[in-house]
């Protein structure tokens, strides 16, 4: 639940279909820039109403989903 | 008591960089920068000083306005690349451009044109100035590391005035809000050469935070707009024009849909200078007025963020 959402936010911010957002996919390949993750990041929070900080250790999709899961508890 | 804005001017040096003209300075593209920050050109100074570019843009805003210099009662010039740190800029600016009266200058960075706003208005409402000028003057050019290709692409130089009138009629209101830290960013001032003070040097350039910034910038916008329409009791339909601080194209882009007021009445001209500190909106404003972009009556909101933290969000009618 939480991951198809972040994959439909991450998908929104770059234009792209929600199907090319894997969780393998790294966020370089996809031509995720430091500025589209904060971009994410400020979508992220407005969605589940968290504070979330993206930072430079998340290289993939599931790294940023692992880490709103764990903020999520 | 309110006031109304008389005249407006500006003035940016003759020198124009373009994005080809960095990427031979720096490791950068025109593709780059205008992705990440929406600039295609700014106007980088050659000779033109701090205090030059506001004269000659507080002579355009007096011209503009029928105001003579004489007539003022109050000068506050926002600033924070002063040719000299004594006297303020604003006193240089009074001398250079034959006015007499009160001048001096406040420090709100990216914010400082909605700063000297308030203060001025403060001046007006007690009686103690009829007729004031603001002028927001930055040679951002002498702040940047310009081997950091992160920040010296995104800042140009500039300056803007506008002249003041207190009124009954005209509309004023705002919310000015500071955060106060140097973590996200900071310009450090002169270490000076005293054989007695043995801190380590500071790096005098301009250091910023790209991604707190970007989500300082957003946040201001949205929150500090939905205070203001809390406070005023109006809504994004009494908003006829939005000039936000262009910054960055994205910060705009992003804020934008979360205030809820319509794209089409935002004003950008980024592309074409930069970031100009606190000049950036009112260059905006004086291209706005000079190309007949503005109605009486019109109601414009201000929004603008930058270092300090500063930021504030500013209703006024035309």
């Amino acid at each position: 639940m939480v991951s198809e959402k972040i994959k439909e936010l991450i998908a929104e911010q770059i234009s792209v279909d929600v199907e090319e957002i894997t969780d393998n996919k790294s966020l370089e390949d996809l031509g995720i820039d430091s500025l589209d993750v904060t971009e994410i990041a400020m979508s992220i929070e407005d969605e589940f109403d968290i504070e979330f900080e993206a930072d430079t250790g998340m290289k993939t999709v599931a790294d940023l989903v692992a880490a709103v899961e764990a903020k999520l508890g | 008591m309110n006031f109304k804005i008389l005249g407006t001017g500006s003035y940016v040096p003759e020198n124009i960089v373009t994005n080809d003209d960095l990427a031979k300075i720096v490791e950068t593209n025109d593709e780059w920068i205008t992705k990440r920050v929406g600039i295609k050109e700014r106007h980088i100074s050659v000779t033109d000083t701090t205090l030059d570019m506001g004269a000659n843009a507080a002579l355009d805003a007096l011209e503009n306005s029928g105001v003579k210099a004489e007539e003022l009662d109050l000068i506050v010039t926002a600033t924070i690349s002063s040719d000299t740190a004594c006297p303020s800029a604003a006193c240089l600016i009074q001398s250079r451009i034959g006015a007499n009266c009160m001048a001096f200058d406040v420090s709100a960075a990216c914010a400082g044109f909605l700063f000297a706003l308030e203060t001025v208005s403060g001046f007006l409402e007690r009686g103690r100035a009829k007729k004031a000028l603001v002028v927001c003057t930055d040679r951002m050019s002498k702040l940047l590391d310009w081997s950091d290709r992160s920040t010296c692409v995104i800042f140009g130089d500039g300056a803007a005035a506008v002249v003041l009138e207190a009124c009954e009629e005209g509309y004023y209101d705002s919310v000015i809000h500071t955060k106060g830290g140097n973590d996200v960013i900071n310009i450090p001032a002169r270490d000076g050469c005293s054989p007695f003070y043995k801190n380590e040097p500071q790096h005098p350039y301009l250091f910023m935070n790209g991604q707190a910034t970007f989500k300082f910038a957003v946040n201001s916008i949205s929150h500090d707009v939905a205070e203001l329409f809390e406070k005023t009791g109006l809504t994004k339909d009494d908003i006829d024009v939005v000039i936000p601080h262009q910054a960055n194209k994205r910060i705009i882009d992003f804020a934008q849909p979360k205030t809820g007021i319509d794209r089409e009445k935002w004003y950008v001209n980024i592309e074409r200078y930069g970031n100009v500190s606190g000049a950036s909106i009112p260059i905006a404003l004086d291209e706005m007025n000079k190309k007949g972009l503005l109605k009486r009556g019109d109601k414009i909101l201000f929004t603008a963020f930058g270092g300090g933290l500063s930021s504030g969000a500013v209703i006024i009618e035309w």
